[in-house]
């Protein structure tokens, strides 16, 4: 197998084991939260979210 | 066969969005779908923030300059009186102007340049299927969850408070967001003239005075640029275009800019945790509303969430038309790339963003720490060129 090849099956490898990673994250999680309102314009609500700036 | 493959790409995305909804809510699945369309655009339209620095300072090709100001124009444009009137609904990307924005935004600019790709342009080449994006990905991510975890203590060190010139009006900070890129767009268009006049001039008197000009922009002297550089290409405009609408339904949708690193640190933060790293004493993980988001699952976060959204997003656009093709960097580039990726991801953190939490998001939000991050992250940049050609000799 050349090079390429390796790359691209380890390529599709760590992403399928991203996936895996992040439903595994998801059914350990806090599954009990708060869930915001679909849109934030207009929902009445201060933003909450997490941003690079500081929040 | 080309449908079939197009079939799978859309229906992937539409399951995608679909558990996504599911697991985390509409918003978070709404938001999946606009990190979709983020990579897609990206990808499609080859929109790199790094790429067009380094065209300009190698080059003096400004297209690249140009779209990210007509980006950050149409940005605000959208934006700002949308944020002046929300009540709070929507924020903009405000941040202090302290040392650490200064120092981390030029190792941030560096960086960028030895990684090939600054914030976005990591995640869709990865997705995209470049080697080198593929190895900065995972050392971003803990640079980052570092960099988060230090950021307190570079606060502490000193500077002045954010300037927000959304309070003198959003009209006057929307003009002088226009006039600031408008300056930017002219003067790289400027230079792009004067490299292109002296190149005309043969001989060695035309040579050296190419490069005194040029030395007075930066400090890597411009070849040629090409006769078709001045003309602003489709997909430049185009992807501008794309971006900032893209950009307002994000902030329409979130409340916030759209940002990458913050998710990118989260993914750090639970990587260590889940490897017995114990953040509950952590001056910035160990913290509300922080410590609550590594409680919580990842597709609850916003910024994760786009983020996922943008890889598969270029997936898709890179595989549209049959399987990507690649080359492979040499051993010594991809140390070099992982080590920029690590310096990357610490220095956004340093700096309050990347190029689209900072640079993009800053100046859309008309926040004076956008231009300062721009200067500094150029300046670096000019640096990180030099490094770049020293590698790959």
């Amino acid at each position: 197998m050349d090079n390429k090849k390796i790359f691209r099956v380890g390529f599709a490898l760590f992403w399928l084991i991203a996936l895996a990673l992040l439903a595994l994250d998801t059914a350990t999680s806090n599954s009990v939260r708060v869930e915001p309102p679909p849109i934030a314009l207009g929902s009445g609500q201060a933003a909450s979210g997490g941003h690079c700036s500081g929040r | 066969m080309r449908w079939l493959n197009r079939t799978f790409l859309i229906s992937g995305a539409l399951a995608g969005v679909l558990a996504v909804t599911l697991a985390a809510g509409l918003r978070q699945g709404l938001l999946a779908l606009l990190g979709i369309g983020f990579g897609a655009v990206l990808q499609g339209a080859r929109f790199g923030f790094t790429t067009g620095w380094r065209d300009f300072i190698e080059r003096r090709d400004p297209q690249g300059l140009w779209a990210q100001m007509l980006l950050m124009v149409l940005a605000a444009a959208f934006t700002l009186p949308l944020i002046a009137g929300s009540g709070g609904e929507l924020v903009g990307a405000v941040a202090p102007l302290t040392i650490s924005l200064v120092l981390g935004a030029f190792l941030f600019g560096a960086a960028m340049q030895l990684a090939d790709g600054c914030g976005s342009g990591t995640l869709y080449k990865a997705g995209g299927g470049s080697p080198l994006s593929f190895v900065v990905l995972p050392t971003f991510a803990f640079g980052s969850f570092l960099g988060a975890s230090h950021q307190p203590a570079w606060i502490e060190a000193g500077g002045l408070p954010a300037v927000d010139l959304l309070a003198l009006g959003w009209p006057t900070a929307l003009a002088i967001t226009v006039a600031g890129c408008g300056l930017v767009a002219w003067l790289a268009g400027r230079a792009a003239r004067t490299a292109q006049g002296a190149a005309a001039q043969t001989g060695p008197q035309g040579v050296a005075q190419q490069l005194v000009r040029a030395g007075t922009a930066s400090f890597v002297a411009a070849a040629p640029a090409p006769a078709a550089g001045t003309r602003f290409a489709r997909r430049w405009w185009l992807g501008a275009l794309l971006l900032a609408v893209l950009y307002l339904v994000h902030l329409v949708i979130a409340g916030q800019p759209w940002g990458i690193v913050y998710g990118m640190g989260v993914w750090g933060a639970k990587a260590v945790t889940a490897l017995g790293w114990d953040l509950s004493a952590d001056a910035f993980w160990g913290v509300a509303p922080h410590a609550q988001r590594l409680l919580d699952p990842i597709l609850a976060d916003v910024t994760s969430v786009t983020n996922i959204g943008l890889i598969y997003g270029a997936i898709a656009a890179s595989r549209w038309n049959g399987a990507a093709d690649f080359s492979l960097p040499s051993g010594k580039r991809l140390i070099a790339a992982a080590i920029a990726g690590l310096v990357m991801g610490y220095s956004a953190r340093m700096a309050f963003g990347c190029n689209v939490g900072a640079y993009l998001g800053g100046i859309a939000s008309a926040s004076v720490h956008g231009w300062v991050w721009f200067a500094l992250a150029f300046a670096g940049s000019i640096v990180g060129v030099r490094i770049r050609r020293r590698v790959d000799a």
